[in-house]
């Protein structure tokens, strides 16, 4: 371990304020990509569900 | 070879073998990022010279190779599109702009936080930024370019020119660090050379990269499927498979 405790872990050395914005944003970035991923196959299904729905109407 | 190359050309196919990729990338991704961050925040040695402020290269580095691998990634399926007229590679190329878009926002972003402790700035005018916020323009330029077409046909074709010719900034950015004077340091991974890092502070950082690169092929392959059905939503399998 290369911190004594938590605090110490969260205090950087120091460069707290350099170290975790750069990991934040990463974190953010890739569970951002995953939630738009999931939302946009989600509003595929549904719209080809909608879809279906129309034709089938409409037959 | 061929006839898998072939097989891989048609949408319902590709969708269908993306589906069993899918789940080994993103159990592996989730396994190395997590491995990876718990070892290089919390176990990797400080640095002699910087201290703490240098744990920012776990996640500038992977994202700074990302950014050109998925370029090249772009280039090649470019390159297929325009050859063979396969569209599936143009359906990957699209996928794969975006997050190239964001991996180079992150190299860009975490190096400025890097430099302010380490060179006293956050943005110099100097050849590895520079070429590298060049890369972040092609990106959008690459995303916007494509929607600037009435005809998805016309608007793939251009973005693949676009791409191909932006490749050429691939080895700028590379060979930045060699040819000009740069405050930049040169590569941490080469295949020739052993890393000038202890191994300790060295291998968390491979297997972050390992990481983002498992997590980059998730993504394009789950996102490569929402695109397949986009586009395939007049045919009947897709119906079939939205009931």
């Amino acid at each position: 371990m290369a911190f004594d405790s938590f605090s110490a872990l969260l205090a950087m050395g120091g460069y707290a304020k350099y170290v975790w914005p750069a990991w934040g944003l990463a974190a953010l970035l890739l569970l951002g990509f995953v939630c738009w991923a999931r939302h946009e196959r989600r509003q595929l299904f549904e719209q080809l569900r909608r879809r279906r729905r129309r034709e089938a109407r409409a037959a | 070879m061929w006839t898998f190359i072939h097989k891989l050309g048609s949408p319902k196919w590709c969708y269908t073998l993306c589906g069993r990729l899918q789940p080994g990338f993103w159990a592996a991704a989730a396994l190395l990022l997590c491995v990876g961050s718990v070892w290089a925040l919390g176990y990797s040695p400080r640095d002699y010279q910087m201290g703490d402020s240098y744990r920012i290269i776990y996640v500038h580095v992977p994202s700074a190779i990302l950014a050109q691998s998925i370029f090249i990634a772009m280039a090649v399926a470019s390159a297929v599109l325009l050859v063979w007229k396969i569209k599936v590679a143009d359906m990957a190329a699209r996928v794969m702009a975006p997050f190239g878009a964001a991996m180079t926002f992150l190299a860009l972003f975490s190096g400025s936080l890097w430099g302010v402790p380490t060179w006293g700035t956050w943005w110099t005018w100097d050849a590895r930024l520079t070429s590298m916020l060049i890369q972040l323009f092609l990106y959008l330029g690459v995303i916007a370019l494509r929607g600037a077409f009435g005809s998805a046909d016309q608007g793939a074709k251009a973005v693949a020119v676009l791409t191909l010719v932006g490749v050429v900034n691939i080895p700028i950015i590379k060979y930045s660090v060699v040819w000009w004077n740069t405050l930049h340091q040169p590569a941490t991974f080469t295949l020739t050379q052993p890393p000038a890092m202890v191994a300790s502070m060295w291998m968390p950082l491979l297997v972050m990269v390992l990481g983002f690169y498992c997590f980059f092929i998730a993504l394009t392959l789950y996102r490569l499927r929402n695109e397949i059905l986009r586009r395939e939503s007049r045919t009947r399998w897709v119906q079939e498979l939205a009931d």
